[in-house]
């Protein structure tokens, strides 16, 4: 029988993913626009870093913190929850910034990165996408403690002798 | 990169995006008419890949930069693999979204490939 061989507790917490709906879908935009600033960045910095070195060294940190942020929405738990609120909040405050200074010292960011002008080379994605990040993160907080294991845990629990409780210790 | 042919491209990567959006927001998990779509978007960008290597020999070389336009065909070919992928793991109309973003996030990257094949640097 496949439940006497499966390793129980390890798998018993039957957890939900911390993403799920419509978040799923958030997370393939962010992922997108991860490629997609990091293929850039990288053409950049090989091709002409010293024609415009800090539009060129902000396009490889927002592509980095895009990466950062699209596995912090994934990853569960309470720091990677705040880590996805500080990435997110970083974007906006980053495409706000620098999407201003691209219109009143165009100078300093002639050359593209991702949040000059707004992100208007990225459909302005990189301006809509952190104001739904933050909604998205505002209405999914992470669940405190270990009780979501007892809500679907019991047969698991009775199956390998020991309380749902007791199962974080038991996967380590 | 042959003008037509990208054109053709963008269109069709268009119709299948707004098509899993459309089938995906009426609630049905991926199915055989949502996944040939993306999949015949990837068939496309594959042919397109082979036809840019192929284009310099007979004469047809790229006017913009090479290099950005190789990073945009790689990233281009992984999207809708990676869409695929993720439908046959996570069976929710969610899933089929995401095929539709895939496929309309292809549109813009052909789009971006064929500027800088045709237009960049003229």
């Amino acid at each position: 029988m496949p439940t006497e061989s499966l390793p129980v507790p390890v798998t018993s917490p039957a957890r939900r993913p911390r993403i799920a709906g419509v978040g799923r879908v958030l997370v393939v935009i962010y992922a997108i626009l991860a490629l997609g600033a990091f293929g850039r960045s990288l053409v950049q910095i090989i091709q002409q870093f010293d024609q415009a070195p800090l539009a060129y060294t902000l396009s490889a940190v927002s592509a980095f913190v895009y990466i950062v942020a699209t596995v912090a929405l994934v990853a569960r738990g309470a720091v990677w929850y705040r880590v996805a609120w500080i990435t997110i909040s970083f974007e906006m405050v980053g495409v706000l910034v620098v999407g201003t200074l691209s219109v009143v010292a165009p100078e300093l960011f002639a050359h593209a990165s991702v949040w000059s002008y707004y992100g208007v080379g990225y459909l302005f994605i990189p301006l809509v996408l952190p104001v739904l990040g933050m909604i998205w993160l505002s209405k999914n907080r992470p669940v405190r403690g270990e009780i979501v294991a007892d809500t679907d845990g019991s047969p698991a629990g009775t199956a390998s002798g020991t309380p749902p409780t007791t199962t974080p210790d038991n996967a380590q | 990169m042959i003008e037509w042919f990208s054109y053709a491209q963008i269109a069709v990567a268009v119709l299948a995006g707004v098509f899993c959006l459309v089938v995906g927001f009426s609630g049905r998990i991926p199915n055989d008419y949502t996944l040939g779509a993306t999949a015949l978007i990837e068939v496309l960008l594959v042919i397109q890949f082979v036809v840019a290597l192929l284009a310099p020999a007979f004469g047809n070389d790229a006017r913009g930069d090479v290099l950005e336009f190789y990073v945009y065909a790689v990233s281009a070919l992984l999207l809708p693999a990676a869409a695929v992928f993720w439908a046959l793991i996570d069976r929710t109309k969610w899933s089929t979204v995401i095929l539709g973003v895939a496929c309309l996030a292809i549109a813009v990257m052909v789009f971006r490939m064929n500027e800088i094949w045709l237009v960049q640097n003229v």
